[in-house]
């Protein structure tokens, strides 16, 4: 199984890290190996899934959406009821528990919609550690609420003002913190990015979401669904709705990238469709960027999807046929995200809202015995206050 | 033999140690560069490095990443440098070391990168996201055209890492003094002395020091132990102060020869 163990994934990957930062991931790769194999830790990490984030969480039968959209039955795998409100604590509590065997006492993380954030500020309450968030100023207006509740938790959020002053930016000061405390900190990565182990690391934890759908669907519908659709930043929901059906060749997969104001504009965040090759945070993979190699501003009214690159997992996927990976535009989005609230009651986040418009594309052109499960990744409240303010503007 | 390995055989001979100095290409722009290279070779430096500035330099501290910002306004790229190279090598021997993150060097092909930097008079590459085992095609290619190709190795590196960074480094290897990014320091960093000489145990090639330093009797201490030293935000900090100040290279020299002693 991939990655190899240079952690490629293909010819995607690797480890491309100032030297000071190897003695760590070393250090986590071991950890986290022994922890596999550590039957005490899988039993810690379920209790604390089932206990405290609420798993398993529910595939839903969006009936209301299936009957308007008048084609293939949709699901949706309800990664928005999960405590914190999105899939993002999957993976730091697998991460915190880690960071405790390590013996580390501090946890750090770079977050984009503060989802990221939020779940790292949670767990280090819940196991007493000390916590740094690093946020993009840029993110830290548009997603006040969750800069709040990072506060609340007990977490300094550092508000980053170099580049793009997103995202991207938030991952270079963190990996600057994490050069310089090495010794003490643990960085909580919240994406399959980065130099390996972490998109290997991060998709384990997250591939329970593509687990658990597997046998729901097989109990309420008998079979395997015909597509997994998810929104793809860095791309962690969807590789843990995907990872797990790698095998299953007739589940299709396709990751929606965003679209920004459309990808003539320049102004989007759709890197697989749109990047190059290129080798950047710690791997090989797709990035946007100049023909000379300076990484460009990515654009996204998602801020969890504002992000110039993408785990080097998805680019194999590309590479290989194995995924197909489309984009909707930031209008687009809203769309979805109106249509669900009001069709099915849920508010999702405007990350999955790039999910959910996708399916309203494709799901009509289907016939009615097809099955498409949406991975529904966060919910939406973060968002409400600024899609409020987009649409009187408009 | 290229540049960098006879200028520490020279050294060597004469009983001295390497100056190395860090400064942004085009900071403030490719003119000013051109004239400071010259500069400090007469105050002093053995081996320039020149920093090729890129979007996103996460090994580095606000000082040098604002001199990249600089840089990139002007649109400042790797041909432009390389460009840059050719023209002093009209004027000096200087031995001359690129330090760029690897996605331009990807971006522009490894291999053409290698031959032209060569072909122009580059004597080796610092790749600061590069670790030896990520380096099989690049070193390679940088054996076949005698570039030197210099490592880091960091205070948490094992000894077993230290022995494959001494193998991967020609030229010499770069030893970053404390754990951080790039950025001068008040201090130096506790047990320096002991892992300089755990390294010159292991290796026989020339280990110099940098990251943090800025004072000359830091350079003092460090120079009892090391083979060399690197100085590079201190000396961009002079060059951000004096922007558009007519004796601004003149001001680069006299802090430079006043460390380098």
């Amino acid at each position: 199984m991939l990655p190899d163990k240079k952690g490629y994934f293909g010819e995607f990957g690797g480890r491309f890290i100032p030297e000071t930062l190897v003695y760590a991931l070393e250090e986590l790769e071991d950890e986290y190996n022994k922890a596999k194999r550590d039957k005490k830790f899988q039993e810690e990490l379920d209790y604390y899934l089932q206990e405290y984030a609420g798993r398993p969480t529910p595939l839903y039968f969006a009936k209301n959406l299936t009957q308007f959209l008048k084609g293939a039955k949709i699901y949706l795998k309800r990664e928005d009821l999960l405590h914190t409100g999105a899939h993002k604590i999957n993976n730091t509590l697998g991460q915190a528990l880690l960071t405790l065997r390590m013996g580390k006492k501090r946890i750090i993380a770079e977050t984009g919609a503060g989802q990221h954030g939020v779940a790292v500020a949670t767990v280090a309450a819940l196991f007493g550690l000390e916590c740094v968030i690093y946020m993009g100023e840029e993110d830290i207006n548009r997603q006040a609420l969750n800069v709040f509740r990072m506060k609340l938790l007990g977490a300094e959020v550092r508000a980053v003002n170099a580049g793009s002053r997103t995202l991207k930016d938030a991952i270079n000061e963190a990996l600057r913190d994490w050069v310089t405390n090495v010794r003490t900190t643990h960085y909580c990565l919240g994406s399959v990015v980065g130099p390996h182990p972490f998109p290997m690391l991060v998709r384990d934890f997250q591939a329970v979401i593509g687990k658990e759908t597997k046998s729901e669907i097989l109990k309420q519908e008998g079979r395997l669904p015909d597509y997994l659709i998810a929104c793809v930043g860095g791309g962690s929901n969807s590789i843990g709705l995907f990872h797990p059906f790698f095998k299953n060749r007739q589940v299709k997969f396709i990751g929606v990238e965003a679209g920004g104001w459309g990808l003539s504009s320049g102004k989007h965040a759709a890197t697989l469709e749109k990047g190059k090759v290129g080798i950047f945070h710690g791997s090989k993979s797709f990035f946007l960027q100049e023909k000379g190699g300076q990484i460009k501003l990515a654009h996204s009214v998602s801020a969890g999807l504002d992000y110039p690159g993408v785990g080097p997992e998805h680019a194999y996927y590309k590479k290989i046929g194995r995924a197909e990976y489309v984009s909707v535009t930031d209008k687009e989005a809203l769309e979805g995200f109106k249509l669900l609230s009001k069709s099915e009651g849920i508010i999702p986040a405007l990350e999955p809202a790039h999910a959910i418009y996708y399916v309203t594309k494709l799901a009509p052109r289907l016939s009615q015995d097809k099955i498409i499960v949406i991975c529904l990744s966060g919910r939406g409240d973060k968002d409400v206050e600024m899609v409020s303010k987009i649409l009187s503007g408009m | 033999m290229n540049r960098i390995e006879q200028k520490f055989r020279e050294l060597k001979t004469k009983n001295k140690k390497a100056f190395i100095a860090y400064i942004m290409a085009g900071d403030p722009n490719l003119k000013t560069t051109y004239e400071l290279v010259l500069e400090l070779e007469r105050r002093g430096v053995d081996i320039m490095e020149l920093g090729v500035p890129f979007s996103d330099p996460i090994a580095d501290g606000p000082t040098i990443q604002k001199a990249g910002l600089r840089a990139l306004r002007n649109k400042v790229d790797l041909k432009d440098i390389l460009n840059l190279v050719k023209q002093l090598r009209k004027r000096t021997e200087l031995p001359l070391v690129l330090m760029s993150y690897l996605n331009l060097i990807y971006c522009y092909g490894i291999e053409r990168l290698i031959k032209e930097a060569r072909d122009k008079g580059v004597d080796g590459m610092i790749v600061p996201d590069l670790i030896p085992e990520e380096a099989e095609d690049l070193l390679k290619i940088a054996k076949a055209n005698e570039f030197s190709t210099i490592f880091l190795a960091s205070p948490t590196s094992t000894p077993e890492r230290i022995k494959k960074i001494a193998e991967a480094s020609t030229g010499f290897i770069y030893y970053v003094s404390l754990t951080g990014v790039t950025g001068t320091r008040d201090k130096l960093p506790a047990g320096l002395r002991e892992a300089v000489l755990k390294i010159k145990e292991i290796t026989p090639k020339p280990v110099c020091v940098g990251f943090g330093i800025s004072q000359r009797k830091q350079v003092e201490e460090i120079l009892k132990f090391s083979d060399g030293i690197v100085v590079g935000s201190a000396i961009v900090e002079i060059i951000e102060r004096n922007i558009n100040k007519p004796d601004l290279v003149k001001k680069v020299g006299i802090f430079v020869n006043r460390l380098s002693g």
